[in-house]
């Protein structure tokens, strides 16, 4: 488990996995600041 | 179904999609072209030119294998399971260059069809080369150029053609020095597209009802033609019409990053339900810039370069002739822009809701066809296995419905999913890829309902954070519905 209060993060995301917004939304409700968010398409 | 000239018909037909065909050209000596190698090899030099010339596959390796052959419909999707990966380790015996679905075209035909494609006159080669694409079909007024020469052009912008990675045999010059849209890569990129679309059209108009009109093209590609005011204004479809020796059609794109063909057999099946046109042709050319896309990891793997291939496709939508899979547009899914973009979300939208609106289980569905990505090409490069996570999807939701045990989401995989066999060629690994085996198994085999489910990545132009998604469903002429009410 990682304390993400006070961290900052880069919310990378995948198209046929996680988005972005969702992880970037996740880390901000555990405290984290996120300063670089992106979805990817890998195909 | 022949018809004199193209004419409006009626309204109220119900659509079917009567063939799909594709055109694969295999063009190794173009890797270096594609987006990624083209920035990798200049920023690390002649060792990884090196290292990747050592893994070009040669025509009769990428004919021998086992996707290829199921793209060409001469192997169902299915063998592969029982073919063990890595798949090039396992070619194909006997394999041909053509199949049911298609024909796969070596690079010196590639290069006649570009000579014939270059409607600028913006194509030169050296006179000996001229000479060799003849013989492969190539027109006579092919332009040239000596070897020093075409190496001045090359410095001054122009995009090499090669024989061989190290020897280069033409070049593509700019349409305009100081215009980014009609710079030589641009052009080469946009002719690539033009000729294996052009291809697959011809393929298709040989072997399907050739003496009826096509009344209209819906081009659905990737690529953006156009100049500096008005950066992919398109129309490529026109193009692809003319190089196919199609007089008699009108034509247009959708775009849609890689769920572009779901759309526009979406509004294809429209144009002829409503009467508008008899017979459309959705058209796509291949893409080069995807071309050795995943090579570094195909390369530590010790694998060939297998994104070695530019897939073009075209797809026949005609009224009903009471044969072919019915287009049912009752089913048919367009991701919205309220729609949540997590997977689950984009699986419930695109599979789940038209489902259940027409009255249908999941279980109804024989086949899903989703993002068919080949995993030998994609796992290497850390990109997993993309067919089998979205079945899960799938699964899931079945499970969720309460249809099936979570315990049988395995093998409801098995039951109604199949392996990843198509190029990373976006678009064409979107659903369509599966259309001739589609067809055959809603006419001559056991199928009943096939849903296509294909995505866009709209985020990757970053003008929105969404994606896109557009789901159809094809259904076996005259089948009856689940409790036996007549279709």
């Amino acid at each position: 488990m990682i304390d993400l209060r006070d961290k900052l993060v880069l919310a990378l995301g995948e198209r046929d996995g996680i988005p972005a917004q969702a992880i970037a939304a996740c880390a901000e409700s555990a405290g984290g600041r996120v300063v670089y968010a992106a979805t990817q398409c890998f195909v | 179904m022949t018809t004199e000239c193209a004419r409006p018909v009626s309204g109220g037909l119900r659509p079917v999609v009567r063939a799909a065909r594709f055109a694969i050209a295999h063009t190794p000596a173009l890797i270096a072209a594609g987006s990624k190698p083209r920035r990798e090899l200049a920023a690390r030099g002649a060792e990884e030119r090196e290292a990747l010339l050592r893994h070009l596959r040669s025509f009769e390796d990428a004919v021998r294998y086992p996707p290829h052959q199921v793209m060409l419909g001469a192997l169902p999707p299915e063998a592969l399971r029982g073919i063990p990966r890595p798949w090039h380790d396992r070619p194909v015996a006997g394999a041909r260059a053509e199949g049911p679905a298609g024909r796969m075209v070596d690079e010196m035909e590639f290069y006649a069809w570009l000579a014939r494609a270059d409607a600028a006159s913006l194509l030169y080669v050296t006179p000996e080369f001229a000479r060799t694409l003849r013989t492969f079909g190539a027109p006579e007024r092919i332009q040239t150029m000596a070897g020093p020469d075409l190496a001045r052009a090359v410095a001054r912008g122009a995009e090499p053609l090669r024989r061989t990675p190290d020897e280069t045999v033409g070049a593509v010059v700019p349409a305009h020095e100081q215009d980014e849209s009609l710079a030589a890569p641009m052009l080469l990129e946009n002719l690539a597209a033009k000729v294996t679309g052009g291809l697959a059209l011809r393929a298709l108009l040989d072997a399907v009802e050739p003496d009826a009109p096509v009344d209209y093209l819906i081009g659905c590609g990737e690529e953006a033609v156009g100049d500096r005011y008005q950066r992919g204004g398109g129309n490529l479809a026109k193009a692809m019409g003319e190089l196919a020796g199609v007089r008699t059609a009108g034509a247009s794109d959708v775009k849609s990053f890689c769920a572009g063909p779901l759309h526009a057999l979406l509004v294809a099946g429209s144009l002829v339900a409503a009467g508008v046109y008899r017979r459309v042709v959705v058209v796509a050319g291949g893409s080069l810039a995807k071309l050795g896309m995943k090579y570094r990891g195909h390369l530590a793997a010790g694998y060939p370069v297998l994104e070695d291939v530019i897939v073009g496709a075209a797809i026949d939508v005609v009224p009903d002739d009471g044969r072919s899979p019915t287009l049912r547009l009752d089913a048919a899914a367009a991701h919205r822009v309220g729609d949540g973009a997590a997977p689950h979300q984009m699986a419930q939208v695109l599979s789940a809701a038209p489902l259940r609106a027409a009255g249908l289980r999941f279980s109804d569905v024989d086949r899903y066809a989703v993002e068919l990505h080949n995993p030998d090409i994609t796992e290497p490069a850390g990109s997993g296995d993309v067919p089998y996570r979205n079945y899960q999807m799938i699964a899931a939701l079945a499970a969720q419905a309460g249809e099936i045990e979570r315990a049988a989401m395995d093998g409801f995989i098995e039951a109604h999913g199949m392996p990843g066999f198509s190029p990373t060629q976006g678009h064409i690994a979107s659903a369509v890829a599966y259309l001739p085996h589609a067809i055959a198994g809603l006419t001559n085999g056991p199928l009943r309902r096939v849903q296509l489910v294909a995505k866009g990545s709209l985020f990757l132009g970053r003008m929105t954070n969404m994606a896109d998604g557009v789901s159809l469903l094809l259904e076996r002429n005259g089948a009856p519905p689940p409790g036996g009410r007549p279709a």
